[in-house]
């Protein structure tokens, strides 16, 4: 926790940043290359043929949707319990990259589902609880958006955001259970042949450093941007 | 590399394509409201020093 | 008589009136559940298919129609501010004005709901469930919508960011409520489903007051 508040200063936040932001960059890029390189090395694999493909960029796509939702609910937990400085800069900074990684997820899950199942939408477990996951980081950013006073638009989208979060795990189980109910499809799981665990792992970790990246960048342009405003008021 | 996808590739390539469509547009978008607030910033500043 | 009755019948009375909740949000779900069948054809096979859902999905949105000033009429006239102040804690209050929207909306549409059964051809073992289901679910509905009222209180134009907030949040409700329909209606065991919905309301009534009254206080600049 100490830790956490060092860095909650935000001159320390972007020397810190400042250091980590051409490793992560360069990190990512150097692990999509090579995932992406193995990826396509691999053969065809036993049941899904060439479509096994598809599952380096929606697995990790869908990992991110998830994952950054969980970020974006510690932050938030950091903001309205500790009252962390940062975090709510941090929390709506991660935001669209988390919509924009759910998007992805739903469009390659799509894309994975038509030659798998015949249609390019199927109602199972995974891809509606996806759409939901949708709505609610748009909700979450329309609340952002929607409220003048920063302060109180900080403490209501955490209040939200953890809302949400309690709800997520509910939201998931309800729709596995409805998805057994309505003969649901079951997403091809098992397991993956082990030359192509690398490459996913990979893949994973490029868009996972990929998003670290971008999300650094965005909470030091959020520094610049409030260090603006307090300017343009003093003069 | 093998890039022999048979009949897949009418999936395999959109997917590819607009993820790589939408992850290369999210970050030049980020670093271009980077460079924005950089330069705000910077014109702010100096107007401030030539004030006082 | 205890603050919390107080606060209870007051906004009871002021949603019973003419132009008020009740009368809106009985409308509105009778006419969805109207305009379904002539969106979807009159083949009463399946229309009471779809019975189900149609009919919690339309219960859902006419609860919806009045929560956006469940908080929001007290908080313009400056009530709001008093009634934090007061000796009643702010979670009992949003509790209060959640049984209230209850009261007032849930309630009448869950009476309503056999009769528009009827009109879905819905056999009365289903409707049946429907009736009760809704009985269960829909204080859920009030209560989490109760959230997501506090949350944009002071909005102007919230109105709209409500559903969006809310229903993807609700999306348990409906799936068991109107599963416990379908479930009924092919003639399996719906006890599960209905459980499941049970906890899912009773989960939502015992904890949102909580984050309702959070968002109170921070909207009112505590």
């Amino acid at each position: 926790m100490q830790f956490l508040f060092r860095y909650a200063n935000p001159h320390e936040f972007m020397r810190l940043s400042g250091r980590i932001l051409p490793f992560a960059a360069i990190g990512a890029a150097l692990c999509l290359c090579v995932g992406l390189f193995l990826g396509f090395s691999a053969p065809p694999d036993y049941q899904q043929g060439r479509t096994v493909l598809i599952l380096f960029i929606h697995v990790p796509a869908a990992t991110m949707a998830m994952g950054v939702y969980g970020a974006i609910a510690v932050c938030s937990l950091l903001s309205l319990v500790w009252r962390h400085p940062l975090s709510d800069i941090a929390a709506r900074a991660a935001a669209p990259l988390g919509a924009l990684f759910t998007v992805l997820g739903l469009i390659t899950g799509s894309l994975w589902g038509k030659p798998m199942w015949g249609t390019y939408w199927v109602w199972d477990a995974r891809l509606t609880s996806f759409l939901l996951l949708l709505f609610i980081y748009l909700g979450y950013m329309a609340l952002w958006n929607a409220m003048e006073d920063e302060t109180r638009a900080a403490r209501a989208t955490a209040i939200l955001a953890l809302v949400g979060a309690v709800n997520i795990p509910i939201i998931k189980f309800s729709v596995e259970w409805w998805n057994t109910l309505h003969q649901g499809e079951s997403i091809v799981s098992g397991k993956l042949a082990p030359v192509f665990l690398a490459p996913l792992l990979l893949m994973m970790a490029g868009y996972g450093l990929l998003f670290v990246t971008l999300w650094m960048i965005r909470i030091r342009t959020a520094i610049l941007e409030r260090r603006a405003r307090t300017l343009m008021q003093a003069n | 590399m093998n890039f022999e996808m048979g009949m897949y590739s009418v999936y395999i390539w959109p997917a590819y394509g607009i993820s790589a469509v939408m992850l290369t547009a999210a970050t030049l978008w980020t670093l271009w409201t980077w460079r924005r607030a950089k330069t705000k910033l910077a014109a702010l500043e100096t107007r401030g020093k030539a004030k006082a | 008589m205890s603050p919390f009755v107080t606060l209870l019948s007051r906004d009871i009375r002021l949603a019973a009136r003419s132009g008020g909740s009740a009368a809106l949000a009985l409308s509105f779900f009778a006419l969805v559940a109207t305009l379904m069948p002539l969106g979807v054809g009159a083949d009463l096979h399946l229309l009471a298919r779809i019975a189900g859902g149609t009919l919690w999905v339309a219960a859902v949105l006419a609860a919806l129609l009045s929560l956006d000033r469940l908080f929001q009429g007290d908080f313009e006239d400056g009530s709001l501010d008093l009634i934090a102040l007061s000796p009643l804690p702010l979670e009992l209050t949003a509790l209060a004005k959640i049984t209230a929207h209850w009261l007032s909306t849930g309630l009448p549409l869950t009476l309503l709901s056999p009769l528009l059964a009827l009109l879905f051809n819905l056999p009365p073992p289903a409707t049946l469930m429907l009736f009760v289901s809704l009985l269960v679910g829909t204080p859920a509905v009030s209560a989490v919508g109760a959230i997501g009222a506090s949350l944009t209180l002071s909005l102007k134009r919230g109105g709209l960011i409500l559903p969006l907030i809310i229903l993807p949040l609700l999306s348990p409700a409906v799936i068991f409520g109107a599963g416990a329909v379908s479930l009924v209606l092919d003639q399996l065991g719906a006890q599960n489903a209905l459980g499941l919905l049970a906890a899912f309301a009773f989960a939502a009534v015992l904890l949102s007051p909580f984050a309702a009254a959070a968002s109170v206080r921070l909207n009112l600049g505590g």
